[in-house]
């Protein structure tokens, strides 16, 4: 199997490339576009400014073809936020694949929320084997608000969504490869799709 | 629901574990790793690794260590110790560290929180305060404690805040060491204060400690060395007695 991780230069992908190998896999960084669109299985990873990490997506010319994959591709923190319409942070422009709008939490509880929260009303694939309220881990100051599209559920000052899913595409607010035991059997789920 | 965080703190030298830790089942006592993967599997929530080490080749061997600890741990870890610039955290978090703290490199030159905040993202960095009380008052310290600074502790955490930290994690010097429970007091002004996730440090000594953290020092996290190393207080049953007693943890 050929996993890519997408190495735009915006994502702790040393990390995510280790839980990979953790479960018995190899993946590759890579940001050269033919090497993503043969691979089996897609990592978009991100973390820190969002609209620092778009013009490094942008420069990189893989913005355009990320939306046309076909293979299950799985934005992770950041990298899911980007997959959607628009985040407030940075006012900037994502890629359209998630229909709902990013926005900041109120300053009615601690932000950046940091550390490990649960999961709930799981509803894809994805959370195969892992219970409702199992604890993931989630260092974030925008959310995705519940829509269509949520898989997952975190209550965090509100009910929003702690992972999303259309069609081939799934993304995390949480990050699997540092969320222990439970993050191992939700990258194994997407592995193995 | 939010879970409160138990952090193991493992001090570095050279690459190894510098104070002695009483684990039976470990079989090489200095290994970071081992021990790191030990408390992730008994239900550390993060660890956080602090290098002491002062030689020339402290950068490359702690991105080492950094990098081996990456490779084997599935909970997210800290780095810091002698942290001053945005290259030496560059090269941390690329070998696989999720945040880096900053002490006194902070404290000489601010902007840094602003630099690093601005080219990693908050998230990844957290400001270690040390501080002590003179005449009432909450003073910053550098070096471990010996030098006392003109910051008050609360003036400062503040300004930290507001230059881009994501946290801030807290080591009352008063408190540190004497086994005799946290600065709640402190910790709790920060925690109304400021609108940042706050990590105690110094004074555990029982589970009582962090109960008493968590409720009446507000804090988001605490720290601990000593009690974990010695296995004087086993994390699981930690985060079993915080459980029966209406605190949300991660079982």
């Amino acid at each position: 199997m050929k996993i890519v991780i997408i190495n735009y230069g915006a994502g702790n992908i040393q990390s995510i490339k280790f839980a990979i190998q953790r479960l018995g896999y190899e993946a590759v960084l890579s940001n050269d576009i033919n090497e993503i669109k043969t691979a089996d299985k897609v990592i978009f990873p991100g973390v820190g400014e969002a609209s620092s990490a778009m013009s490094k997506l942008l420069e990189s010319g893989l913005h355009d073809s990320i939306a046309d994959l076909k293979q299950p591709v799985l934005g992770i923190c950041l990298g899911m936020q980007l997959m959607c319409n628009s985040t407030e942070e940075g006012d900037t422009k994502g890629l359209g694949i998630f229909d709902v709008d990013v926005v900041k939490f109120s300053n009615k509880v601690k932000v950046p929320q940091i550390g490990w929260n649960q999961i709930n009303n799981l509803n894809s694939g994805l959370f195969k084997g892992v219970s409702n309220k199992a604890h993931i881990y989630l260092v974030h100051s925008f959310y995705a608000p519940l829509c269509d599209e949520t898989i997952a559920e975190t209550d965090y000052e509100l009910t929003y969504s702690a992972a999303l899913q259309k069609d081939n595409f799934y993304g995390t607010q949480f990050h699997p490869e540092k969320s222990s035991t439970v993050g191992e059997k939700i990258l194994r789920n997407f592995l193995e799709i | 629901m939010l879970a409160k965080r138990i952090i193991p703190c493992l001090d570095i030298k050279d690459g190894r574990t510098v104070k002695g830790v009483n684990f039976v089942d470990l079989r090489d006592a200095g290994d970071p790793v081992e021990l790191a993967e030990i408390y992730s599997r008994e239900g550390a929530d993060e660890l956080v690794f602090l290098d002491i080490s002062a030689t020339e080749q402290k950068r490359k061997t702690l991105a080492d260590l950094v990098y081996r600890v990456a490779e084997k741990v599935n909970i997210p870890f800290t780095v810091g110790g002698g942290i001053s610039s945005v290259e030496d955290v560059d090269i941390l978090l690329q070998n696989g560290a999720d945040k880096v703290s900053v002490n006194s490199s902070a404290v000489k030159n601010p902007q840094l929180i602003n630099d690093l905040s601005a080219k990693f993202g908050s998230q990844c960095i957290v400001v270690a305060i040390d501080a002590k009380q003179i005449d009432g008052k909450w003073i910053v310290h550098l070096v471990g404690g010996k030098v006392p600074t003109e910051l008050d502790l609360f003036e400062w955490a503040k300004e930290v805040e507001e230059r881009g930290a994501g946290e801030i994690l807290f080591t009352s010097m008063d408190h540190d060491g004497t086994k005799d429970g946290f600065a709640n007091e402190a910790l709790a002004r920060l925690s109304v204060e400021l609108n940042i996730p706050i990590i105690a440090s110094g004074g555990a000594g029982n589970v009582q400690h962090f109960k008493d953290t968590f409720i009446n020092g507000k804090s988001d996290a605490a720290l601990a060395a000593s009690v974990f190393h010695f296995k004087e207080i086993a994390i699981k049953d930690l985060k079993e007695n915080l459980q029966e007693n209406g605190i949300p943890v991660r079982l």
